[in-house]
């Protein structure tokens, strides 16, 4: 990618292998290619954004780094830690440390959230972890300003948008990846929800922890300050900057980007929505979307 | 006018025990790795009628009960209608079934136990390594347990003995309250009913025979266990459960095999009859081994203002057939049936639900879930009869399958008929797969994929596990884990 090599990439601090490295990523959706090759490293301690208007690729990026199958890896190398992520099923990536905060967090009927994370805590950090279980849970509920009762609510069943995002973060507060991928973490919410989530993902910053946070909507890194700005359009991070960018962007949106892009002789490939749409919350299925509701069928 | 109800918004009908959800956790831990209950007992029988049956052999059996002649007249006549009758025509693949081939009494022991200590040695291991004993310390009212055709152990708390409850074997139930059993044996489910229940009642032995007198609430449950040790054998225990005005009892069943390469046969009638404003409650956790067919005839009677609940889990056996049922013949009574059926490769559960309402003002709901695995078939039906004049009743079925590979078979067959305009009625049928979103949220949390999809199809089952006590859901959550284990063949 000669473009990428232009830019001034963001690097491991200190020179070492980066906890998430991803070098030449192509993913495709049922033979169809949406991203073309992207290049980020992220580290602990780090806090990338990845900003980019409706159906540039972002939530492919978050899904593909978790394993979902549906998502094939038509090029390139993941590693986290520096073992080979592709090689790994979703939740053997989950157990080393990686976390998929979703967009539309998936109901389970019948099973308990508690008890869930219960085991989800027990997968990751083995039996010894589930004696302290209870009052790390409390810990984080309250954090959270979560009811003790969503304990025995099946998950995600009937929440609304800001109860998801909230179970979403406090299933991340109890697993503490290395490296949290949060996708559109922003939507859907009230600004009760909104602040509640972000002073969570605050909460849970430091130097043992890095942060790739996806979003559209600039309100999001208003509240949680990126170290790294990168814009997604068509498939390839085509510009990458500190936090300034995400303002730039917030001013002016991706008109300017796509113009310099351009100038630089590249084609960019807009999504089909055009550009940014910032309004719109828990949009209908995308055409790539596979979280369509594609599992029970009344007869 | 019908107006749609949610079978959902009904409240449900025990309350949540505090222990529970521990419980469940503490059984996660151990988790069983094959059927545990497939070993079989080297016992010689003290007597056996041999394979096969006929009039002498019906007539044997009730004369080694010493039993009344009207009795030995009901057998006859049963066995009578069994040669003629022809199997049903539907449902299930019964043709391979050899009724030559099986052993339709055997006794096991001379005696009856009232301790464990009485009972012989190694059929008092087989029901320690089931867990009865211990059960029965901790959480029961009253045990009985059946091996082969008798029931060798039976023990009941004294202070509900006190109270004038009844729980005692059949054979011990006819004995000692002839006059009882006679005015009920046989009338919720004459011996025409159908082919095996003609065949249960010819030569019936064991089962239980509850007696509930005015206003009794037997708060903790009576449990009943069924265990076939020998090859080819034939169990066909007969109860009688009968709850007087006001009165409260849950009976509770269970049942093993070991696992045999020849067929076994499990034939058992159970006759409910609740009196105005009693309730009973019926479970049944059945696990037989692959090799046992399971048919069942059960159905209850509900007099005003009087509940009765079907909780029916049925899990393992190679084929079994049954359908709970129940009449409401009084204003006000109320029907449950929540079935839960796992149908894994080779086996074939065709379950559901009856219900006719006789009465006004009736209610009741027919909830099944089936999950199937590998070749596994489940098929449900539900029959809802909602007669002229029965106003205000209200009536709710509901029926979900979960299909976990490509070559299982899942089927419904829901009826309603209703002759009455002034009702409410619902009905709801999903299929469903593991979606493979479901699955991707809860591996990218860290759960192995079976251990994702046992979540998935706990979940799904526990409309059904709710309605059991903690001990029974513990135990149905390990025998649903051991069936995801199982490998299809």
């Amino acid at each position: 990618m000669a473009a990428a090599e232009t830019l001034e990439r963001p690097v491991g601090t200190d020179g070492r292998v980066p906890t998430l490295q991803i070098e030449g990523l192509h993913v495709a959706i049922d033979g169809h290619e949406i991203i073309h090759g992207i290049d980020l490293a992220v580290n602990k301690g780090e806090v990338h954004a990845i900003l980019g208007p409706n159906g540039s690729g972002k939530s492919t990026l978050a899904y593909a780094l978790m394993g979902n199958p549906r998502y094939e890896i038509t090029e390139g190398t993941v590693t986290f830690n520096g073992e080979d992520v592709l090689e790994m099923e979703p939740d053997e990536r989950a157990r080393a440390g990686l976390f998929l905060c979703f967009q539309y967090p998936t109901s389970i009927p019948g099973v308990q959230m508690g008890n869930f994370l219960r085991l989800a805590v027990k997968a990751r950090f083995g039996d010894k972890a589930v004696k302290t279980f209870r009052r790390e849970l409390q810990e984080k509920l309250r954090l959270l300003k979560m009811d003790q009762s969503y304990m025995q609510r099946y998950l995600n069943e009937g929440f609304s948008g800001g109860e998801k995002k909230k179970a979403e973060i406090l299933q991340m507060a109890m697993l503490k990846p290395e490296i949290a991928i949060m996708d559109e973490t922003d939507s859907g919410l009230d600004v009760d929800a909104f602040k509640v989530v972000a002073d969570g993902v605050n909460a849970m910053r430091g130097a043992d922890r890095g942060f790739v946070v996806i979003t559209h909507y600039n309100r999001m890194l208003e509240y949680i300050k990126p170290d790294f700005v990168h814009v997604l359009i068509g498939g390839k991070i085509v510009k990458e900057d500190g936090p300034e960018l995400a303002v730039q962007v917030d001013q002016h949106g991706y008109g300017p980007i796509i113009e310099e892009v351009r100038a630089r002789g590249e084609e960019v490939e807009l999504p089909e929505e055009g550009g940014a749409t910032y309004a719109r919350e828990e949009p209908a299925a995308r055409h790539h979307d596979p979280f369509r509701s594609h599992g029970r069928t009344a007869i | 006018m019908a107006t749609t109800i949610d079978i959902r918004e009904l409240p449900p009908a025990v309350s949540v025990d505090p222990n529970r959800e521990r419980m469940l956790r503490e059984a996660e831990k151990e988790l069983p790795l094959e059927y545990r209950a497939g070993w079989h007992d080297e016992l010689k029988p003290i007597f056996t009628t041999g394979k096969g049956l006929d009039r002498d052999i019906v007539e044997t059996i009730s004369k080694m009960k010493g039993e009344l002649e009207w009795m030995t007249e009901i057998r006859v006549k049963a066995y009578e209608h069994f040669l003629e009758r022809k199997l049903p025509a539907w449902g299930a693949d019964l043709a391979q079934i050899n009724f030559d081939d099986i052993y339709y009494y055997i006794k096991p022991t001379e005696a009856q136990g009232k301790t464990w200590e009485e009972v012989p040695e190694e059929i008092k291991n087989t029901f320690d390594k089931l867990g009865i004993p211990e059960a029965e310390r901790k959480f029961l009212a009253g045990v009985s347990a059946q091996y082969e055709s008798e029931v060798v152990y039976h023990s009941i708390r004294e202070d509900l003995e006190k109270q004038g409850v009844i729980f005692t074997d059949m054979d011990s139930g006819l004995r000692e309250h002839p006059e009882i059993v006679k005015k009920y044996f046989g009338k919720v489910i004459p011996y025409k009913d159908n082919k095996l229940a003609a065949l249960n009642t010819a030569v019936w032995s064991g089962g239980s025979f509850v007696y509930v007198p005015k206003g009794v609430h037997v708060q903790i449950p009576l449990q009943a266990y069924f265990r076939i040790n020998a090859k080819n054998a034939g169990q066909f225990e007969r109860t009688l459960i009968i709850a007087e005005e006001g009165s409260f009892v849950h009976y509770i069943e269970g049942c093993t095999a070991p696992i045999w390469s020849e067929d076994s046969l499990h034939s058992a009638v159970v006759e409910l009859i609740a009196m105005k404003d009693a309730t009973i409650r019926y479970t049944t956790v059945q696990n037989w081994s692959n090799n046992v067919y399971n048919l069942v005839t059960k159905r209850a009677i509900a007099y005003e203002g009087a509940t009765v609940a079907w909780i029916d889990g049925n899990l393992g056996s190679k084929v079994t057939m049954k359908y709970p049922s129940i009449y409401l013949l009084g204003k006000g009574a109320k029907a449950e049936i929540v079935s839960a059926a796992f149908a894994n490769s080779g086996q074939t559960q065709d379950a559901g639900g009856k219900v006719w309402h006789c009465a006004p003002e009736t209610t009741s709901t027919i909830t099944s879930k089936s999950v199937t695995k590998g070749t596994g078939r489940a098929e449900f039906r539900g029959w809802i009869k909602i007669y002229k004049g029965c106003r205000d009743s209200v009536s709710a079925m509901r029926c979900d399958a979960m299909l976990l590979d490509k070559e299982c078979y899942s089927g419904t067959t829901p009826v309603i008929e209703v002759d009455e305009e002034k009702v409410a009625l619902g009905h709801e049928a999903t299929v469903s797969k593991v979606g493979e979103e479901e699955l991707f949220y809860l591996m990218s949390r860290g759960l192995t994929e079976r251990e994702a999809i046992t979540q998935i199809v706990n979940g799904f089952i526990e409309p059904f596990t709710k309605e059991l006590p903690m001990e029974y859901a513990v135990e149905l959550n390990k025998l649903i884990a051991l069936q995801m284990d199982a490998a299809v063949g």
